[in-house]
């Protein structure tokens, strides 16, 4: 009977599922035809559901990727094939053997969400196509023995401990109150961030809610005796704005943070009034309609805005360097999926959201994590958690 | 800081809420020996209602006594759609089964079915059409603040705040009028005549549609009463709000004495401390358990509650 706003549901289920499934391929020329060769691509996740609203700027930037390589006329175009899982995992393995069998997609992104990665990863691990998610942050889903698999996006391990250590050296936090929701995603996190900040040299107290209820007020209440400089909220963005809320009302004044699953205007609309103006919400994701994290970021969030006609929104730079991975293993003569495993195995560039570099366990390598500051009802860019100041 | 003022002054305020709720269930069982399962969304039309009226009339920063003349505009305006709809609940889902003589079991189902109904008539159709948001976010959250904290007086070491006072005092001053209503006036009379024998009460000229009718109506004003009291409290509300809190509102109910008016408050404001006791003492995560062990334990020496079933005996 778990409630779970569409908007959180597809966050949770990101996580897990970014999975893009690169190119199986029969490279080749039975695409277009012509005298250009063309290698098929296929992209996988809810574009006409509930969560469509966050699959589809990952679906646009992996487009802008594929058009502004096609553009340059090469020898062997790439075709990119939408497959509409509508995030239910068993549209999405049909969808995928689909792919496999008649499309002969030489590799996939996607699919968007944990819950379809989940059930599609073997079947492209059995076909050896390769994949590449942009937005899949579930962290056991590194540890399922996938060889064909791969990420884009640290996980929530490398999350929390950037969280953490940004609290302990950004905020400069002492006392650190340590709060999760009990699900599967805010639970780990919190215990991860907690694990950081006593690394860092903070104390740390902690509490859970309970989502269902609407009553804080016996978290607050220890808040309130703890005295903290610091809270951390392991959870939604719905629960964080009601928190956030009766922290404030209760006269908690430490700084808020949280992760990517309150990454959402809702948490300061929920909050209401200025409650939750100055937090600081960490994510592995780099969301920089600005540009403002550097020139590549600057280049990619002008281009999608001049053919979308949108700011760049979650996972877009994610996936846009999800596709320029298959695009460079193009670039390399690479048209099979074995060619493409191959390349993917060695790749290591720049790209708009992080170095591209890939462990054998397909996570990508490093991980950066960026901090945002909410300011109004916008979340805007703060900085690397490694180096921002509040 | 010493936890125990926090949490008996939170604990009276939660249990404030499950309390008027639990007037609700502990009514229509002790009328019918129905467990009215739709009462909890009796209650969540009871949270839109006052929304709509802070919306409607564009409410912020209320403090001071304004919040008292607020807060009873809001609790008019809950109590009316929520009575109202409790009514309308009865005439549809519970009467045609009762005409004709169907079993207890067909009405918990209908109960079931009624609430499983309005939840998603209200996040599928009426919150996009009632406050004007895109379809595919009725099930989201709606938020109307408006309430300005106020710090009144120190318990302890603890400041209790106005929001917290007002439900509480609220609640209290509800239950009082209700138990006089029903000890005192002839309607009163007649609920506690078909509580305690309908055959007979029919026979002593007792209209039991009628009682029935007027048994829903309180039990859904005391519902948007407490909708109001909520609203100010938390400020938001969703199509789910009810399920949660109407769990509760019957276990309280059963706690103090299912049927039993003055058990439902004892029963509310008994859950709404031990949830918060034992939140300080096992952690939040806990609170839940602990509510449901002392239930277990007090319905094990007192199977039928701490003041026991009595709404059809004469003394309430």
């Amino acid at each position: 009977m778990k409630r779970v706003p569409p908007r959180m549901r597809l966050l949770a289920v990101l996580g897990a599922a970014s999975l893009a499934l690169a190119a199986c391929g029969d490279s080749s020329d039975s695409g277009s035809g012509g005298d250009v060769s063309e290698v098929s691509i296929g992209i996988m996740g809810d574009f006409t559901g509930e969560n469509a609203g966050i699959v589809i700027p990952i679906r646009n930037a992996a487009q802008l990727a594929v058009d502004e390589y096609n553009a340059t006329n090469p020898e062997t175009k790439i075709k990119l094939i939408p497959y509409d899982s509508q995030a239910k995992p068993e549209q999405a393995v049909a969808l995928a053997k689909n792919a496999i069998k008649q499309d002969k997609i030489a590799g996939l992104i996607g699919p968007a969400f944990s819950g379809e990665s989940a059930q599609v990863g073997p079947v492209l691990e059995e076909a050896q196509i390769p994949s590449v998610s942009a937005s899949a942050t579930n962290a056991p889903l590194a540890e399922n023995g996938w060889k064909y698999w791969h990420r884009v996006i640290s996980d929530d391990d490398v999350q929390g401990a950037g969280i953490g250590q940004f609290i302990t050296t950004g905020v400069g936090a002492k006392k650190v109150f340590i709060i999760d929701d009990k699900s599967t995603y805010g639970q780990p996190l919190a215990a991860t961030v907690k694990k950081a900040v006593e690394e860092g040299g903070a104390t740390t107290e902690g509490d859970s809610i309970d989502t269902d209820g609407a009553d804080f007020s016996s978290t607050v209440n220890k808040a309130k005796a703890f005295a903290p400089d610091a809270i951390f909220f392991g959870g939604y963005y719905a629960e964080g704005g009601k928190l956030i809320k009766q922290l404030r009302e209760g006269g908690v004044d430490a700084t808020f943070l949280s992760a990517d699953g309150s990454l959402d205007p809702g948490l300061a609309k929920g909050a209401g009034g200025d409650n939750a103006e100055g937090s600081l919400i960490g994510c592995p994701c780099l969301i920089d309609p600005e540009g403002t994290a550097g020139e590549a970021s600057k280049k990619f969030a002008d281009a999608y805005k001049a053919k979308f006609n949108a700011p760049t929104a979650i996972y877009a730079a994610e996936a846009y360097d999800a596709a320029t991975v298959f695009i460079k293993a193009v670039q390399s003569g690479a048209t099979t999926p074995e060619d493409i495993q191959k390349f993917i195995g060695t790749v290591d560039f720049t790209g708009v959201s992080k170095q591209i570099k890939f462990e054998a366990n397909g996570e990508v390598a490093g991980g950066d994590v960026y901090i945002y500051k909410v300011t109004g009802e916008s979340l805007p860019l703060l900085g690397n958690a490694k180096t921002a100041k509040p | 800081m010493n936890q125990f003022w926090p949490a008996t002054v939170d604990g009276l305020s939660l249990g404030a809420i499950y309390a008027l709720l639990a007037l609700g269930y502990t009514m229509v069982y002790g009328v019918l020996r129905l467990i009215n399962f739709a009462h909890s969304e009796i209650f969540m039309i009871g949270t839109f209602a006052s929304l709509a009226v802070v919306n409607l009339f564009g409410f912020s920063g209320v403090g001071g006594f304004a919040l008292v003349g607020v807060v009873l505009v809001l609790a008019v305006a809950g109590a009316l759609a929520s009575g109202a709809s409790a009514v309308a609940l009865e005439y549809l889902a519970y009467r045609p089964l009762r005409r004709k003589g169907a079993s207890r079991l067909a009405a918990l189902i209908s109960a079931i079915g009624a609430s499983l109904f309005l939840q998603q008539l209200f996040a599928r159709v009426l919150i996009p059409w009632w406050f004007d948001v895109p379809k595919e976010k009725g099930a989201l959250p709606l938020q109307g603040h408006f309430v300005e904290r106020e710090d009144l007086f120190a318990i302890g070491d603890f400041v209790v705040r106005n929001d917290k006072f007002i439900v509480f005092v609220g609640a209290i001053i509800m239950m009082v009028a209700l138990d006089q209503f029903v000890s005192r006036t002839k309607l009163g009379r007649g609920i506690r005549a078909t509580a305690q024998d309908p055959e007979t009460s029919v026979l002593m000229g007792v209209n039991i549609d009628r009682i029935v009718t007027a048994t829903f109506a309180i039990g859904g004003a005391m519902a948007g009463v407490a909708a109001a009291l909520y609203m100010m409290r938390f400020e938001e509300t969703d199509f789910f709000v009810g399920f949660l809190l109407g769990i509760k509102a019957f276990t309280a109910a059963v706690l103090g004495g299912i049927g039993n008016l003055r058990g439902a408050l004892v029963g509310g404001m008994v859950l709404g401390l031990i949830e918060m006791y034992g939140s300080v003492m096992f952690g939040t995560e806990w609170q839940h358990v602990v509510a449901f062990t002392v239930l277990v334990l007090v319905l094990m020496f007192r199977p039928t509650g701490i003041l026991g079933e009595s709404l059809q005996q004469a003394r309430v």
